[in-house]
């Protein structure tokens, strides 16, 4: 544990900087910006899952009074400097190239696919217009399922490709074969945790301006990455760096697909350009269900070997992971789950075969969690399935198993997707699950449960854990600049979308620079305000931009205080500063105003500046980390399962973790409990269908089901463990995503242990009403009952 | 005519403001109050009806803004997120969600606020489970609803110790 800090800041509850204007409505969403004369677009979308496109008239749409314009790729072509995306993450395993193009050319691979797009005074014109182009297609065979996909004989995703593999690799250590032909024990079963779709509550949009005067395109966008963005749009429009800029206004949500760069925002941006008019594209909810990139379909085929008291021996299989249509990203969501399902454990051998298959659905790409819910789901199912053959208690078997808190930092054989060793560098795995069982009355609850069965009640208590790799790098840059009139300017590369960013870097500047968070403005996610930046993904702006921004105010706190001293005529040492002031320590006698130091070092033609500095009351850092902090944690989740209807109840979560040394409590508290609802939603309501001709059959929130308000268990019940992470100043670990990541295997743990008496075995998420009906009479059936 | 260019002129009071405007027949509720008068504190999340992002006071009961037309509010009074500050000062609700961690992204708060505003004029006492069931139509993905209902039952305490509040 952590010594107590002694921080006035940095550690506490602080109001967010951002609230007023939300609470107010005054906030600036994408869609909120509006200029005269702005035109709208609306796409045309295949309503096909694979189809060749003979032609596309655009004549009717074009006689409807208010319509600019109607865009295809061929349009577009001489506007740009390629026809594809070329944004996936490199890596050796692909075995076909999958890069989306901006608009569908010949052939349409999923339903949702942009194919034109119609330019109108409003978007009710735009839309009347899009429903009158006329596409003629040749639908083709379609993939749905990812399984299917890799039979010889299966359609082709893509009607020119030799086969439907986008990658394969294998990830591994130690001798599999050995252990598991000498071990006492070999469980092996099949599991499938299902696809779901984002849903951040505003979905994407784009506008963009350009500007004559200066010739500067500038793009809003929703996005989580608006350097990376800005960076593909700079090579397709083929401008110069400082003839683009990208903002990223107040976004509702990203939950991992915003991180990913779309063909709409690419039109949007080169139509700007095109016609010198402002131009405004909003996603409305069913283009969010089937053009904004969706996760989680991965299939394993997994055996566990274990000795006669349950300790691994080894761990090995086959994962199916379901790519999508295109590379949108790459191959690192399946790469995460093969590297995340290993970690809590010590497991002296480990083999897994990774097939990444195309199918006829939107591409994949992270949505928070980002594989490792999945992994985590596989990992625990088995230690359950070991209990139950072996007949230990559940948290035995995964006692014996977890790394010891004596051996932490932990040097696994594994390596991140970018060749760095994963060592898990801090927390006590232990001691974490036996704090989350206490809080749960574990060895309490059989006698609860045989009660409540007496009464007629099914309920059941389950456990998973969890280790999170956070805070990816190698950097997240940050500036500090004191203005002449004393208020502190913030910018990072570092983008909010919700999770209080702005605050957090408020927070680590203001506890060196004088405590008064009303002094500070936050710029995240503008390219204009800052050169370089990475974006927000992987539980990772608290730990990169956080360090930064230390890093950054440390310097200018020591300038400042240097500055000072030479103004005053008195040591460093004596000095603080105090709200928009450095005084001598404790008050009292003479001062001098941030505001004085920053016009002194501003300079005076002809005079000294002074101390003899460089001028400006400034600094930029790039504080390099390129290992990652692994954040832990251990869920318990007990349930009331009504057996003749099939619904489940979430009566209770008791979440134990460590994040290292904790920001701001109730901003990380609001992340898990967040997280903990979208992992409840993935256990027990969220399905995305498709039929056998890969056509969405679930693209209204009437049919995809969120959690509401009503299905949430009571408050969280949470155990604050914090070690801090050895890796960064502050002592930081990610949190962003760890509540998602092991609820289906907590919620599956918890169904099957109050079913236990009809002996149920749960291999897949989502488990609706029907599910949990089904796996009662099949276990009935089965048992011959 | 058809539908997409005819238009009717509309009275309405919107935040207490008067306004008459000429408005396309099929223009939503939600993009009137958004586009034409630039309130956008009203948010549109899905446009079924389902999120409850949109949802604003319509003669003070909630409703979705996103399902009505422009035309159906000739005559009516509307107040939306904008409406519910008293100039600088806040309405309690809203103090206590940001005390309470009410909110993360935001983008849901102006149709929680609403919703939560009839709820305390209909029921100034409520109890959590009855905060649950009012905002069960407002879908939020970011804050688990927790801070949420907390922050209800305290704003609802607040204004009962100061002897109520419109």
């Amino acid at each position: 544990m952590s010594a107590p800090l002694n921080t006035r800041i940095v550690g506490h509850s602080v109001e967010r900087l951002e609230d007023r204007a939300l609470l107010r409505g005054e906030a600036r969403f994408v869609d909120d910006i509006s200029f005269p004369g702005m035109w709208h677009i609306a796409f045309v979308r295949s309503p096909h899952a694979h189809a060749l496109i003979n032609g596309i008239d655009k004549s009717a749409a074009l006689e409807i009074p208010g319509v600019h314009a109607v865009l295809t790729m061929a349009d577009l072509a001489p506007h740009l400097s390629d026809h594809l995306l070329r944004v996936a993450l490199p890596s050796p395993a692909y075995r076909l190239e999958l890069h989306r193009p901006v608009l569908a050319e010949r052939e349409v691979v999923h339903v949702g696919e942009a194919v034109a797009a119609v330019l109108a005074d409003s978007r009710y014109i735009a839309e009347d217009a899009a429903a009158l182009v006329f596409v003629d297609y040749d639908p083709l065979p379609a993939v749905a399922d990812c399984r299917d996909a890799l039979a010889d004989d299966a359609p082709r995703a893509h009607q020119t490709a030799p086969h439907n593999l986008a990658a394969a690799f294998d990830m591994g250590y130690g001798d599999c074969d050995a252990a598991f032909a000498s071990a006492a024990h070999v469980f092996g079963e099949n599991y499938w945790q299902h696809r779901g779709v984002a849903q951040s509550m505003e979905c994407r949009g784009v506008v963009a301006n350009l500007e004559p005067m200066s010739d500067l395109l500038t793009v809003w966008s929703s996005t989580q990455t608006p350097h990376a963005g800005k960076r593909v749009l700079c090579g397709l429009l083929r401008r110069d760096e400082d003839k683009l800029r990208v903002i990223t206004p107040d976004v509702g949500g990203g939950f991992g697909p915003k991180l990913v760069f779309y063909p709409e925002e690419a039109v949007v941006a080169v139509a700007a350009q095109m016609f010198g008019a402002p131009i405004k594209w909003i996603e409305d909810r069913r283009e969010h269900f089937v053009a904004t990139t969706q996760e989680r379909d991965q299939h394993w085929d997994m055996q566990i070997a274990v000795d006669v008291q349950g300790k691994i021996l080894g761990l090995r299989g086959t994962l199916i992971h379901d790519h999508g249509a295109y590379t949108a990203r790459g191959v690192n969501i399946a790469y995460g789950s093969a590297a995340a399902i290993t970690l809590p454990y010590v497991i002296p051998n480990y083999f897994l075969d990774i097939k990444l298959v195309v199918t006829n659905k939107v591409s994949v790409t992270p949505i928070r969690g980002a594989g490792q819910p999945q992994a985590v789901f596989v990992m625990e199912r088995l230690l359950d399935r070991v209990a139950r053959e072996l007949k230990i208690d559940r948290a035995e078997v995964r006692r014996r198993n977890l790394v010891p808190g004596e051996q932490i930092p932990y040097k696994t054989p594994l390596k991140t997707r970018g060749g760095m060793q994963v060592v898990l560098d801090s927390g006590d795995y232990p001691a974490c699950q036996a704090a989350a069982l206490d809080k749960a009355g574990w060895e309490d609850f059989p006698a609860r449960k045989i009660a409540a069965r007496a009464q007629g009640r099914y309920i059941g208590l389950g456990l998973a854990n969890y280790v999170e790799g956070t805070g990816r790098g190698p950097f997240e840059p940050v500036s500090v600049r004191v203005a002449e009139n004393g208020r502190i300017h913030v910018a990072s590369g570092a983008a909010a979308m919700g999770q209080s960013t702005k605050t957090m870097l408020a927070q680590v500047v203001a506890e060196q620079l004088g405590c008064d968070m009303s002094n500070i403005t936050v710029v995240a996610g503008d390219t204009g305000a800052i050169e370089l930046g990475m974006g927000g993904f992987n539980s990772r702006q608290a730990v990169m931009a956080g360090s930064s921004a230390h890093a950054a105010a440390l310097k200018v706190r020591a300038k400042a205080l240097y500055v000072a001293s030479h103004m005053l005529g008195v040591g460093e040492q004596a000095l603080e500063i105090e709200g928009t002031a450095i005084r001598l320590k404790g008050g009292g006698g003479a001062q001098v105003e941030l505001a004085e130091v920053a016009k002194a070092v501003a300079g005076l033609p002809g005079y000294y500046i002074p101390g003899n500095v460089e001028p400006g009351l400034q600094a930029t850092e790039h504080v390099i980390i390129n290992d990652m902090t692994y954040a832990n944690g251990t869920c318990a989740v007990e349930v009331d399962v009504d057996v003749e209807t099939g619904l489940v109840k979430v009566a209770r979560v008791v979440f134990a973790h460590d994040c290292g040394r904790v920001l701001h409590p109730k901003i990380v508290e609001g992340q898990i409990v967040g997280g903990i609802a979208h992992g409840l939603g993935n256990a027990l309501l969220e399905w995305m269908g498709f039929d056998e001709n890969a056509q969405p059959v679930s693209t209204t929130l009437a049919e995809y089901l969120l959690m509401s308000a009503t299905e949430m268990p009571p408050p969280i019940e949470f155990v604050h463990l914090e070690s801090p992470s050895p890796l960064n100043e502050l002592g930081i670990k990610g949190v962003g995503e760890s509540g998602v990541i092991p609820m289906t295997a907590a919620v599956a743990s918890a169904i099957e242990d109050a079913l236990s008496s009809f002996n149920v075995s749960i291999t897949k998420v989502p488990l609706s009403p029907p599910d949990i009906i089904a796996l009662i009479h099949g276990a009935a059936s089965k048992n011959g009952v | 005519m058809d539908t997409a260019s005819q238009t009717r002129t509309i009275s309405l009071s919107v935040n207490g403001k008067s306004f008459s405007k000429t408005v396309p027949v099929r223009l939503t509720l939600a993009d009137f109050l958004r586009h034409e008068l630039r309130l956008t504190g009203t948010h549109v999340g899905c446009e079924h009806g389902v999120c409850g992002a949109c949802t604003i006071l319509f003669d003070g009961q909630s409703a979705r803004a996103c399902l009505m037309l422009a035309v159906q509010a000739n005559g009516h009074e509307i107040t939306t997120v904008e409406g519910l500050a008293d100039g600088d000062a806040m309405h309690p609700l809203q103090k206590a969600l940001s005390e309470h961690h009410g909110l993360q992204c935001g983008f849901c708060t102006p149709g929680m606020l609403t919703t939560l505003v009839e709820l305390l004029n209909d029921n100034p006492a409520p109890s959590a489970e009855d905060v649950r069931i009012a905002i069960s139509g407002n879908l939020c993905r970011c804050t688990g609803y927790e801070g949420i209902v907390a922050a209800t039952l305290d704003a609802a305490a607040q204004m009962r110790a100061a002897g109520g509040r419109s």
